[in-house]
Parts: C-alpha cells; sequence; structure tokens
C-alpha cells in the first residue's frame, strides 16, 4: 500500500543522484572555518621549501646528485617534485583522520546525513570528493611556485603534476582513512600515524636523496611508499627518469592500486558503522 | 481502513549472542502521537533505528509508509524527520544554516529550504538566534533546532529518541509545548522515553517495554487505570526501618511494593489507608499520597522502577 509523495519522491531521486556532493558541499563549508590555514599552508609551505631548500641548500651542492634522463638534474629538481607529492599527503594526514574522527565522534555529522536518504558509501565519497578540492588546490598552488622558481624542467609537457601528486595523496590517504573510520575510541593513534608511518615514509621515500642511495635493506620503505612512487611520477614528467629506472606505469599502477583498496576497504567501514 | 503507517510483526535484532529487540509486535495509526517506554538499555533506540531504516532487522516484518526499510531505505528516509538522542548539529555553521545544509541533504532546492527554514525557526521560538552559531545555544535551544532541522523535509513521521533528556524543567515545558502543536497539526509523532510524565503528556499510545519485549500496551490512562489503582501512598520510615514498618502493614491494602527507600501501597483512597497506617501505631517520617503514574504501571510489569 505505497503512498506515494510525488514531490517528495522526486527530492528522494535527486538525493540520491547528488548525495556525493550534498556531503562535499557540506564538507567543503566547514573547511570555511580553516580556509586560512589551507591556504597559508599550501601557498606557506611551498614557499618555505623552495626558498630554503633553492637558494639555501642547493647551493652548498656543488655536485648533482641524482641523474634525469639526459645526466645529472639541479638538486632543485630533483626535490621538488616529492615536495608537491609530500603537500598532498599532508593534505591527507589532516583530512582523512580528525575530519573522519569528527563526523563519527566529535561533532557526529555523519549521523545526521545518515539519517537522511543519503547512503553510508555516498557519505564516505562526498568526504573524499571535498578532500579532493582541497588537494587539487595545494598542489596546483605548489606547481605554480614550482615553475615560478625555476624547479620544473618542461613547466608545460609536466603541467599533469598536480594531479600525479592528489593521485599520491589519495593513495596515501584512503587506506588511512578506512583506519580512521574504524577507530571508535581516541587514543592518540592519529599522533603515531605521523610519527611512525608518515615521518619514516617522507624520509625514506627518497624525497631528499634517490631512494637507490639507501641500503638494500631500507629501500622497501619506498617500494611501498605511495610517496615515492608519486614523487618518481612527477620527476618523469619534469626531466624524465635515468635509464634502469623503474617504468612509470608500474608507479601508476601500485598508487592505483592503494586508492581502489583504500576505496573499497573505506566504504566498507563507513557502511559497517552507520548501518 | 486505512493503512497504518508503521507496522512491525515480530520485530527482532540480534546483536551477536545479544537480542536487543526481541520479537516485537505493533501498529502505528497516521496521526497517532506513539510512545515507547522503558528503561535505558530496554532496545528502544534499536527499534527506532529499525523504522528509521538504518540498521537491517535479524528477523520479523517492518513495514515504513507502506514499504520495505531493508529494501527501500532511501526513500523511507526521505520521509522520515529524526531527532536523535544525541544531537549531531554542525556546530561550525549558524542556526539558520544548519536546516538549510539538512535540507539539501533531502534534495530540497535551496530557495525552499531557505523558506522552509524561516519558517521552522519561528516555529522553534529561535527567530532571534537564526545568525548564532549553535555553540551559543542553550541546551533546549539546541534541542528545538534539532526538532526544527527534522521538520525542514515536511516529514510523515517524526521520530525522538529520549527528546528532553538533559534538560531543565522549564526547557523541557517548553520543548513539549512544541511537540504539542505538531500533534494537533496531525504529524505522527513516534518517541522513545524513560519519563513516564513525558509519555502521559505526549501519548496517545504507548507500549511499555523491557528487555527487549514489549510488557504492555495502550493509551496512558487505560494503562494506570489496568496495572495500578487510582492512588499510590509512599511511606518512608528510614532505610532501616522500611522492610519491619512493610511487614506489619501486610494484607493493609491489596498490593504492596517495598523499595530500598520507601515503601508504596496501592489503594483507590489514599487517605484512608493512610488513616489505617497510623491507627497501626506506625510513624513514617514522611508520607505523601499521589495520583499513580505510568512509573507504578512500570513496577508492576517488571518489579523495578523505570530510572535506576
Amino acid at each position: 500500500m505505497t503512498d506515494p509523495d510525488l514531490t517528495t519522491m522526486t527530492h528522494e531521486t535527486r538525493a540520491r543522484r547528488f548525495g556525493i556532493w550534498y556531503v562535499a558541499e557540506h564538507q567543503l563549508r566547514g573547511m570555511r572555518a580553516y580556509a586560512w590555514t589551507i591556504v597559508m599552508t599550501g601557498l606557506g609551505s611551498p614557499l618555505l621549501y623552495l626558498l630554503g631548500i633553492g637558494l639555501g641548500l642547493a647551493t652548498f651542492l656543488d655536485q648533482s646528485i641524482a641523474d634525469g634522463a639526459d645526466g645529472p638534474v639541479s638538486y632543485l629538481f630533483f626535490v621538488a617534485p616529492a615536495l608537491l607529492a609530500t603537500s598532498a599527503v599532508t593534505v591527507s594526514t589532516d583530512e582523512f583522520t580528525f575530519t573522519v574522527m569528527a563526523g563519527f565522534k566529535w561533532r557526529r555529522l555523519f549521523w545526521g546525513m545518515n539519517a537522511s536518504p543519503v547512503e553510508p558509501g555516498q557519505i564516505a565519497s562526498g568526504l573524499i570528493l571535498s578532500v579532493f578540492f582541497r588537494m587539487i588546490f595545494t598542489t596546483t598552488a605548489y606547481y605554480v611556485l614550482m615553475v615560478a622558481f625555476g624547479a620544473v624542467g618542461d613547466p608545460w609537457g609536466a603541467a599533469w603534476m598536480p594531479l600525479v601528486g592528489v593521485l599520491g595523496g589519495m593513495a596515501f590517504g584512503l587506506p588511512l582513512m578506512a583506519y580512521s573510520a574504524s577507530i571508535t575510541q581516541d587514543k592518540g593513534q592519529f599522533a603515531l600515524v605521523n610519527r611512525f608511518i608518515f615521518t619514516p615514509l617522507f624520509l625514506f621515500s627518497g624525497t631528499f636523496f634517490p631512494l637507490a642511495t639507501l641500503p638494500l635493506w631500507l629501500q622497501w620503505i619506498g617500494w611501498i611508499s605511495p610517496l615515492w612512487h608519486a614523487s618518481e611520477i612527477g620527476r618523469s614528467l619534469s626531466y624524465g627518469l635515468p635509464p634502469g629506472s623503474w617504468p612509470v606505469v608500474w608507479h601508476y599502477a601500485v598508487l592505483v592500486a592503494y586508492v581502489v583498496t583504500g576505496w573499497v576497504l573505506a566504504h566498507r567501514v563507513f557502511r559497517r558503522r552507520l548501518r | 481502513m486505512i493503512a497504518p503507517v508503521i507496522s512491525a510483526a515480530g520485530l527482532t535484532k540480534r546483536f551477536g549472542e545479544f537480542t536487543a529487540v526481541d520479537g516485537i509486535d505493533f501498529e502505528v495509526p497516521a496521526g497517532e502521537s506513539f510512545g515507547l517506554l522503558g528503561p535505558n538499555g530496554a532496545g528502544k533506540s534499536t527499534t527506532m533505528r529499525m523504522i528509521g531504516a538504518v540498521s537491517a532487522r535479524t528477523a520479523g516484518d517492518l513495514r515504513v509508509l507502506g514499504r520495505d526499510p531493508d529494501t527501500h531505505g532511501p526513500e523511507i528516509r526521505s520521509l522520515l524527520g529524526v531527532v536523535p538522542q544525541e544531537d549531531n548539529l554542525d556546530t561550525e555553521l549558524s542556526v539558520r544554516d544548519n536546516l538549510i545544509i539538512y535540507g539539501r541533504y533531502f534534495g530540497i532546492p535551496r530557495a525552499t529550504c531557505r523558506s522552509r527554514a524561516d519558517e521552522l525557526l519561528t516555529f522553534a521560538q529561535l527567530d532571534d538566534k537564526r545568525t548564532a552559531k549553535v555553540d551559543d545555544l542553550s541546551g533546549g535551544m539546541k534541542r528545538r533546532l534539532t526538532i526544527a532541522r527534522a521538520l525542514i523535509n515536511e516529514p510523515r513521521i517524526l521520530m525522538l529518541d529520549e527528546p528532553t533528556t538533559g534538560l531543565d524543567p522549564q526547557a523541557r515545558h517548553v520543548l513539549w509545548d512544541r511537540l504539542f502543536r505538531l500533534k494537533e497539526r496531525g504529524t505522527t509523532l513516534v518517541l522513545t522515553t524513560h519519563y513516564m510524565d513525558e509519555a502521559e503528556q505526549l501519548c496517545d499510545r504507548l507500549v511499555v517495554v523491557d528487555k527487549g519485549r514489549i510488557m504492555a500496551e495502550g493509551s496512558p490512562a487505560r494503562l494506570i487505570r489496568e496495572y495500578s489503582t487510582r492512588e499510590v501512598v509512599e511511606l518512608r520510615f528510614g532505610s532501616e526501618h522500611n522492610a519491619s514498618a512493610a511487614e506489619r502493614m501486610t494484607g493493609l491494602t491489596e498490593r504492596m511494593e517495598l523499595l530500598p527507600d520507601r515503601v508504596l501501597l496501592y489503594a483507590d483512597d489514599g487517605e484512608a489507608v493512610l488513616e489505617r497506617v497510623n491507627h497501626l501505631g506506625l510513624h513514617p517520617t514522611t508520607s505523601l499520597v499521589r495520583r499513580a503514574s505510568l512509573e507504578d504501571v512500570f513496577l508492576r510489569l517488571t518489579g523495578r522502577s523505570l530510572i535506576e
């Protein structure tokens, strides 16, 4: 004995179709509260790094430490794509940890959304979409500044790099999101993630020196690190990788595998938690 | 006959070994104000979550507005308004934006959201708080805003889980007044509460729930008539002496309850009983004759009090 209420039915169909967007819209509005932080870290951190490394550190390095497709490249060239990828991963360490915890526990926004026609999977996707926007803003700002500092070999050819950064950020962030969503009690896990996962990855992912310079027993950190794969793709776009490097398509494959696994897990955990 | 807006038959929810809702049956006709009364952990919230199509049932049958929540979740949720036990308003947004943003989740056009938000702010008596941040509202105001938010999609059923828990008496009365107005307009209300006065004020009909089962069903007045006498005499002799006094009063009334802090005597004429107690030479430190309430019904049905 269904009793269709026509106007509501239309709304309901629309909610089902655009649910992801509504969630993202809400999340982006929430980001307004710390918009200043987003802009300052988005522009400030590349400025600091590029100035510090380009004008400071690089002047001490007489010899090139890394090669491109056509021989040795400057230190700034080498390090810039990795810094860009790092900026995306840093966004992940904020948005896929505290924002998720806030949604379930501190501000409980996800429960409100959950009572509407929107489904748990749409809540997860909507959050991811809003983080995508913040990430693409951050990596694009980074890229523009890199070009301004002369840190990119082929500025037009490498224009795809901000998106590669986002791919790296998501490859790190989506599995993290699944983990965050599974936490019910905050016992400082996110500080541990920062200290024992993010920091080692940042230091041992061939960010500041080629991964091959590390002893073999430490190189695996780079192999499993989304940051290394995203950095290597960025370098290949900027100045080309030296002979003997991993084929770029492998790097893409690893990142995509992380994204897909993280996506599936995050959606599953959201559903389990909200239903 | 008009089909009920909610019908449950043998509705069951298990979490592993634990049975939260143990095969309950009830129906709610349109326009009724229906209550689930029971202590914490009785399975009220779980039942609400199943009706709200956010928790799948383990067994039994459930229809909400003629649809099965297992297969028509989004559709059902689009026709419900939900006031959760714990507020989940967006503290970063203004009072008015909370309504507008929430309306978007129901696919309601922005302009409609805005005009409905303004009407609802008037209804919730929050007109002068429209630009305030949620954090600056009192507990009662937050609850009223949550109710306004639940009405943004003009729901067919408004579900309230413990709507006044944690509010001071004055805020409760303001809230009851708002809910009463909704009831007058014909909105179907489903609410859970462990406050008997709330149930008596707001519910046309209720089920008394304990340990996942329905113990009794009926209007507040009928339940009191059926499971209690008209009046209750409450006597306190001090925790040391309650038991011995109760022993001496045996047979004085048809029914007596000995609680740790007081003795309850059930009678239609409380004053007369009190006189007979005095005749026995018993001198309670305090005595009170009152009308029977749902609390007494619950005590009769379960042997425990509602708030423990």
